[in-house]
């Protein structure tokens, strides 16, 4: 820790910052383009130039006679920044004008607007006017940077922070800087698109409107959107996401920033793959298809046609089905199985096994399928695409394609003792099943089909119709990973707090709320008390029991202390 | 508050005292039948002749929208959604789309509105969208005869407003408005301008 004085502002400040990280810990904010905290510096923008200065021994100050770019600076003990002189207020105002020489009035057109660095900086340290009488240099736009980027050329500002992101954390090199002077351009060499995995990075590390991502384009302006603050679900590094939403529809997600969890960055698999949760095959009511008491989707009782019925099927289709649960484990305990998929919650999961396991300890609680595809993939690549060292990873996709193997499996511990795979269990293993799904894609394998075979109860809480759906007894529509509150544990043992962006379609509920009904608990589903209760009875899980999880989550005991943390 | 200041601050007004003469209201009586006989028997028609005769609009009028054309007649709007925003009533609904670039005649341009509606019937005619367009793409005409059998009707959509833009563009009353060029009173150098001590030798105003 040294002390650095911020515009008369002390602050201690680690030996290691920059006049940025500094200036940012003293509230004060240092305009930059081309530095990121993740990426290797250039001081090339020339944005953050400010007034740095030493402490003499004797407490005079002696300021530095020209002005040095914050993000290259180091500081040491006694260092003194200004950012408020009239110097630095120049020199950002001449810097801008020049940034914005050639920069066209576009902003009506431009996917940026709204959350622009340039419109940003201009507006609190820029002119209003430009000075240029001649006219402004136009370019080509770059439709072929990548299948899911674009490039605005013009729009650029030279910041190459893309150039170094697919250099240093992709490991892929595609984007370049051609030419010379005021005709530099970011370009790709020919038929070598940016198409790595974490390309879609580059759109939000740009902090102007230059790489626009094609998937977005034009299709929401980004003031209309709300941001929520979830997990992505696609694999098990469980990366923090904004979800982007507006009128109940996810335009795109986008990577929070989380030390603990994946840095700064994340993978096009999940940026682009959460189209499933508006896929028109989702299961959208409940329904009971077979036995005494049917209930159609719209709450009809049988014999009336839906479209006749207004009523709410969800009351009668949660007490057959609460009624049906206990007769089959009144007939026969041992015969009833309930499958967790690693897509649930660990609050969903708890409630669903303290409610089982409370009408019979002899029931069965067992881990659904848990998709695995290929070998973890690691960054940045070398150059012939090889993984790099252990120790310099710097981002990775895991091949486990699911949010929380381990919190479910932190749940059935806790309640039956062992984690038993249903793929492993014999064929027609037993008499009735609850079903747990939630997958993005199908999930029913042989294995798995064979297990449950055609039991006397089947009972499936899914997204997406499926074989088991299709002979089920009773479907619960059930929601996706942007419309539920919860908790995921990660490979590392990080739990991490997801919040809900949207409401499930039409008369699909989140899983929390059917499991809160099923097991007749009173009031809604609350992730932060529940998750309260299951600190205090899961042991495994008690890191989790203060509730409030933050942004960047907590970290489970066991994995903490297997961390030294 | 002190008694004083409320004395100063409130002006009580009082009735005026009715002589004997106006408490009878004969007089007024007489001078409102003066006028009306006075009307009655002049001929002169007191009467708007609508619809025979049209009222004369003022420009600053506010009326129907119609969307602008450029001057190679693809539609002005370049979908940024400002005019949504803006609106207040909630009454339009843009979805934006890229330009057709593989179409020549479209090659200048970046993204354009594939549908562009305004619901006539929630708007409340306030010109906010008008005032929010940068590219003086969205005007409120002087058409003010607007009549519907239906609702459905009554929802523009982007062809009828272009169509309100053809018959009225040359109708003398309604032509192209730009502020373009022209920087608002908030812009830095208006400030300058208002806060800088007069030129020496000459008043504020020259």
């Amino acid at each position: 820790m040294v002390k650095v004085k911020v515009n008369d502002i002390e602050i201690d400040a680690d030996s290691k910052d920059n006049c940025i990280l500094a200036a940012r810990k003293a509230g004060v904010e240092i305009p930059h383009y081309c530095w990121h905290e993740c990426l290797s510096v250039v001081a090339s923008c020339r944005m953050c130039l400010v007034e740095v200065g030493e402490t003499k021994p004797d407490g005079t100050v002696a300021m530095g006679p020209k002005l040095v770019p914050g993000c290259q600076t180091p500081i040491k003990e006694g260092t003194v920044i200004r950012t408020d002189s009239a110097k630095v207020k120049t020199s950002q105002q001449m810097t801008l004008e020049l940034l914005l020489l050639n920069h066209p009035l576009d902003c009506s057109i431009c996917d940026q607007a709204g959350e622009c660095y340039l419109q940003d900086y201009t507006y609190k340290y820029g002119k209003a006017q430009s000075r240029l009488d001649e006219p402004k240099l136009q370019r080509m736009d770059k439709y072929h940077i990548g299948d899911q980027i674009a490039l605005f050329t013009d729009r650029c500002v030279m910041c190459t922070r893309c150039v170094r992101f697919t250099r240093e954390i992709s490991g892929t090199a595609e984007l370049q800087v051609v030419s010379r002077g005021s005709h530099e351009e970011i370009d790709v060499f020919p038929d070598e698109p940016c198409n790595n995995k974490l390309a879609g990075n580059v759109v939000d590390l740009c902090p102007v409107g230059a790489l626009c991502s094609k998937d977005f384009l034009y299709k929401k302006r980004v003031w209309w959107l709300k941001h929520g603050e979830s997990v992505c679900t696609g694999c098990s590094t469980g990366c923090s996401i904004h979800v982007d939403q507006n009128e109940n529809k996810v335009y795109r997600v986008r990577p929070r920033e989380n030390p603990e969890a994946q840095g700064h960055f994340m993978c096009d698999d999940g940026r682009f793959g959460f189209k499933y949760i508006h896929d028109e095959r989702r299961l959208k009511y409940p329904k009971v298809l077979k036995g005494p008491e049917k209930v159609s989707a719209k709450g009809a009782k049988e014999g009336i046609p839906d479209d006749l019925s207004f009523g709410d099927a969800w009351p009668s289709v949660m007490s057959e089905t609460r009624k049906r649960i206990q007769n089959a484990i009144h007939n026969d305990p041992s015969g009833f199985v309930a499958v967790f998929s690693p897509f649930m919650t660990v609050e969903e999961a708890y409630l669903l096994a303290s409610t089982i396991k409370g009408f019979d300890a002899r029931t069965r609680l067992v881990l659904g399928p848990v998709p695995v595809v290929g070998q973890d993939d690691l960054y940045p690549k070398g150059p012939k695409g090889e993984s790099p060292a252990a120790g310099k990873v710097k981002f990775t996709i895991r091949a486990e394609k699911c949010p929380n193997r381990l919190g479910v499996e932190a749940v059935l511990k806790h309640f039956e003792g062992s984690v038993v795979r249903v793929e492993s269990m014999p064929a027609s293993a037993a008499s009735a099943w609850y079903v747990v799904g939630g997958y993005g894609s199908g999930w029913v394998t042989e294995a798995v089909d064979r297990a449950i075979g055609t039991p006397s109860l089947l009972i499936v809480q899914d997204m997406f119709p499926s074989p088991l759906s299709e002979r089920a007894d009773i479907v619960l529509a059930s929601g996706s990973f942007a419309e539920r509150d919860g908790t995921y544990v990660n490979h590392a043992g990080l739990a991490q707090a997801a919040h809900a962006a949207i409401r499930p379609p039409e008369e699909a509920r989140a899983d929390g709320r059917i499991l809160m009904e099923l097991a007749g608990r009173t009031g809604l589903f609350n992730a932060m008390s529940l998750r309260k209760e299951i600190g205090a009875k899961v042991g495994e899980l008690s890191a989790i029991g203060i509730g409030d999880l933050g942004e960047h989550g907590v970290r489970l005991t066991k994995f903490a202390l297997a961390a030294g943390r | 508050m002190s008694e004083t200041k409320k004395k100063k601050s409130v002006k009580w007004g009082e009735e005026p005292k009715l002589s004997v003469l106006d408490a009878l209201y004969l007089p007024a009586i007489v001078s409102g039948l003066t006028t009306a006989m006075r009307h009655a028997v002049s001929g002169k028609p007191m009467t708007r002749q609508y619809p025979e005769v049209e009222p004369e609009i003022p420009p600053n009028y506010r009326g129907v929208h119609r969307l602008n054309r450029d001057e190679e007649g693809r539609v002005k709007c370049v979908a940024c959604y400002m005019c949504q925003t803006a609106c207040p009533a909630n009454c339009i609904e843009i979805i934006a789309a890229p330009a057709p670039k593989d179409d020549p005649h479209w090659k200048d341009r970046d993204k354009y509105p594939a549908t562009f509606t305004i619901d006539e019937l929630r708007c409340i005619y306030c010109g906010m969208c008008e005032e929010a367009c940068p590219v003086d793409a969205i005007e409120l005409t002087s058409v003010y005869d607007l009549t519907g059998m239906t609702r459905e009707e009554m929802i523009f959509d982007k062809e009828k407003l272009l169509s309100v833009f053809d018959q009225t563009v040359d109708s003398g009353n309604d032509p192209v408005r730009t502020n373009r060029g022209i920087l608002g009173p908030a812009s830095e150098a208006s400030q300058k301008a208002k806060d800088a001590p007069p030129p020496p030798g000459r008043g504020r105003r020259g």
